[in-house]
């Protein structure tokens, strides 16, 4: 497109309008949102999922994840027959770059994002020493990197391996479900890029929002059910054999 | 920084967050707590045969209470922000729960009863001492000379309270040591309420033998005759905290190899690769099993005297390396397997890293620094007094 | 810690003298504690945070800290404001579905400054095979192919419009391809 002075002249007012969905401010600058009517949730859709690495490799980029972590990351199945209990995963690199080529054979085969659940009764926030990481009142797990110590107990009570120290700041990380973007209207980086509408963000708390006719139309499982974590992230389509 | 994974680890699973730090841990809180029953066998069950080694059993718990933060702060992130946990610990926490029972246990129970079974020697070394070592007499007497006969009575029941009050907070120590990782269900290899107790019973083997060693090598260093009833009732001890704390453990095993559950496949593998050495070989094989044996041995056959003394020193080398072993295989084994179950990682242990094996060592050869010099500030032994004599050394419970 | 008191039986009043005497150093230790508390007490109320309990046991302004993180990722919004013929063109094909910065990358700082910030040219080749290099994985009915055996490697423009990418819809429509005279 070629952008003439004229053309800006017009564009300038509407790319105004687009900057209001990127500024970066307090709570306070974005009065509109209330703490206490949402609560966050996030819906994988696993027939959907073509494992192309885009989630993982913007959630890299908004958030600086450091390279060799994965604050959110991919895994592909390989389900022999009716071996249901000993599947062949792998994750190369998270799968941030796609996955290597595979040839037919045979069995089941399919991909797995994952990334923090975001759990309502979360098994992390409650070995916390210090009250750095928490429960935010709009559902989302968050941690206070001011606040962490590093002792990583956190780290080792999460079922899904979902945390891990960042070497920079020395304190816990995890998926923060893009919370400087959902708290602006914006979606989560990951569910942005998605191609094919494998992740969605869902508010469990807005009447309007599809996932409650998808969690009525749908068969769908949370991870690790027998832990009772109270995990927020539903997997449609998810095969038994996935750990 | 490539780690050997073999089949499938969840991507922040490979690298292990918990180092030979956190083994460390347990295993000197462990020391702690042993050390402690066996200074109240004598006070509290009056078992009189074990008088000898009352007040070394205090110091031994002291230098090591005294050094068991320091493995935590080389641990941390930030250990510049862990008064965090004292100033918003949060309750749901064990971890954050513990950092009062760890104060509770210093200040309340082990300080106040070394204070209180010291005080005439200290009021009376303030007296007879000069220069910086007169002045932490000073200090340590409070400002009070008052030594009458009412007042050490005072003491000794007042001793005897804390005492009885510090069985149970011995027990909390190290039980809690236990809860944090027994309540851990995301890991199979922690979880378990067995933990706790577990975790008593194999703090209280080490800690006895830990005593029994460091009494006989100082009698050696000072010359004198080792008192054999006290060994031989210690070692009575050891064997039968230790054969509690065996029977657990097997209890344990027996249960998860007959259930089987979703997790043994995995860990069973882990066990019979990764930690074979450290597990079978050392802690079960040479750590558990053959210091039962001589001990046990040594209640059926009347050996003399040397060579008794030689087969507790064997058994207590091998339980004290066998219970640092079953710390190693809890910390460190507890990291190698993955939560997906489909794979196993390995751990790097650096060497002159903040985390690695030199710091490790540095923090085990401490605490026997700072026994040296409490044994000088503290003196356990009257030398001129003989194991019979009464008087204040009989209310004291000194040699 | 219980203080213990014995009365001395035959000392008349002078025992409370006495009993004070012998319990002096364990008044002067309780002494100690109590500053200690107290001390204890002064340095919680000056160090701790002011919004920690705001919400729950945690620092109630990490909520704002973490949520005026600058952001990368501008939205498919923000574009869609300014390049109105580029979301022409995606409506008429299977890619309406797919987010510009999907393929062409974090974007905020375009949006911020479209004059002297300028999206990368993307290198075809690289950024269509992530997702439709075939894979057994991937959905039976998703677009996929070996691209060895299809374009042999080249670059997947020379043929495909990346904004509406199927080829037939193209010529039957306009009669010419969407790459002919392209930069």
């Amino acid at each position: 497109m070629e952008i003439t002075r004229r053309r800006l002249l017009v564009l300038l007012p509407a790319a105004a309008v687009a900057w209001k969905y990127v500024q970066a401010g307090t709570p306070e600058a974005s009065p509109n949102y209330k703490l206490t009517e949402h609560w966050w949730s996030m819906l994988i859709d696993i027939p959907k999922c073509i494992g192309c690495g885009s989630c993982v490799r913007a959630c890299a980029e908004e958030n600086d994840v450091p390279d060799g972590y994965y604050r959110t990351w991919i895994e592909r199945y390989h389900v022999a027959d009716w071996k249901i209990e000993r599947p062949e995963v792998e994750s190369p690199n998270g799968g941030i770059q796609g996955f290597p080529p595979h040839a037919e054979e045979g069995g089941k085969n399919f991909f797995v994002p994952k990334l923090c659940n975001h759990c309502a009764d979360s098994p992390c926030t409650q070995v916390c020493p210090v009250g750095a990481t928490f429960i935010s009142p709009d559902g989302v797990v968050l941690v206070d990197k001011n606040y962490c110590l590093g002792c990583r107990y956190c780290v080792q009570a999460c079922p899904y391996g979902c945390r891990f120290l960042n070497p920079k700041t020395n304190t816990a990380e995890k998926c923060t479900l893009c919370y400087h973007r959902i708290t602006k209207g914006l979606t989560t980086a990951c569910c942005e890029v998605c191609p094919t509408g494998a992740r969605q963000l869902a508010d469990l708390k807005n009447p309007k929002d599809p996932i409650h006719e998808f969690l009525r139309t749908h068969t769908v499982q949370v991870l690790k059910p027998h832990m009772a974590t109270g995990a927020k992230v539903f997997y449609n389509g998810m095969d038994g054999s996935v750990r | 920084m490539a780690i050997p994974v073999e089949g499938f680890m969840y991507p922040n699973e490979v690298e292990l967050q918990w180092s030979i730090l956190i083994v460390l841990y347990p295993f000197i809180t462990g020391l702690v707590a042993g050390a402690f029953i066996l200074a109240s066998l004598e006070r509290v069950f009056r078992v009189q045969a074990v008088k000898p080694t009352y007040r070394l059993a205090l110091l031994t718990a002291l230098s090591f209470l005294l050094v068991a933060p320091l493995p935590l702060q080389l641990h941390l992130g930030h250990p510049e922000r862990s008064l965090e946990m004292y100033l918003t610990p949060h309750r749901s926490s064990a971890m954050a729960m513990f950092g009062f029972v760890y104060l509770w246990y210093l200040m309340g129970v082990l300080l106040l009863e070394i204070w209180l079974d010291y005080r005439s020697e200290i009021v009376e070394l303030s007296r007879s001492t000069s220069g910086w070592k007169r002045l932490i007499y000073r200090v340590l007497t409070l400002g009070s000379n008052n030594v009458s006969e009412r007042s050490l009575r005072i003491d000794d029941k007042l001793g005897y309270f804390i005492t009885l009050l510090g069985i149970p907070s011995a027990f909390l120590l190290h039980g809690y040591v236990g809860f944090i990782f027994g309540s851990i269900k995301a890991n199979p290899w922690w979880s378990s309420p067995l933990m706790p107790i577990v975790f008593v019973f194999s703090a209280m083997v080490s800690g006895i033998a830990t005593v029994m060693l460091l009494y006989m090598l100082t009698t050696r260093l000072r010359g004198q005759q080792i008192d054999m009833r006290c060994l031989d009732k210690i070692a009575q001890y050891l064997l039968y905290t230790f054969v509690i704390d065996f029977s657990l453990e097997m209890l344990d095993l027996l249960q998860r190899i007959y259930e089987a559950d979703e997790s043994f496949r995995s860990l069973d593998f882990m066990v019979h690769s990764r930690l074979w050495i450290s597990q079978v070989v050392v802690q079960i094989l040479l750590g558990t099993v053959t210091p039962i044996a001589l001990l046990g041995l040594m209640q059926v056959l009347k050996l003399t005297d040397a060579a008794r003394k030689r087969v507790y020193t064997l058994a207590g080398c091998l339980t004290v390396m066998g219970i640092f072993a079953m710390r190693w295989n809890v910390v460190i084994g507890g990291q190698l397997f993955s939560k997906s179950f489909l794979g196993y990682t390995t751990y790097k242990m650096g060497f002159a890293t903040r985390e690695g094996l030199l710091p490790a060592i540095i923090l085990m050869i401490l605490p026997f620094f700072i026994l040296w010099f409490l044994v000088k500030l503290l003196p356990p032994w009257h030398e001129s007094a003989s194991l019979s004599d009464s008087g204040a050394a009989a209310v004291h419970g000194t040699s | 810690m219980r203080k213990f008191g014995r009365r001395c039986a035959g000392t008349g009043g002078a025992w409370d003298t006495h009993l004070f005497k012998d319990i002096e150093h364990l008044i002067r230790l309780a002494g100690v504690i109590a500053i200690a508390l107290v001390a204890f007490v002064i340095l919680r109320a000056a160090v701790v945070p002011r919004s920690f309990g705001e919400y729950g046991h945690y620092r109630g302004a990490a909520i704002g800290e973490l949520s005026s993180r600058p952001i990368a990722f501008a939205g498919h919004e923000a574009c869609e404001a300014c390049h109105s013929d580029v979301v022409d063109q995606k409506k008429l094909g299977k890619h309406v579905v797919v987010a510009c910065e999907a393929c062409h990358g974090a974007q905020a700082k375009h949006v911020e400054d479209p004059g002297s910030v300028q999206p990368v040219k993307l290198d075809t080749a690289v950024v269509c095979a992530r997702c439709h290099e075939a894979n057994a994985a991937k959905p039976k009915n998703f677009p996929q192919v070996v691209t060895a055996d299809h374009s042999g490697g080249i670059a997947c423009d020379t043929c495909h419009q990346p904004h509406r990418p199927k080829i037939e819809e193209e010529k039957a429509e306009t009669g010419n391809s969407a790459t002919k005279g392209k930069k």
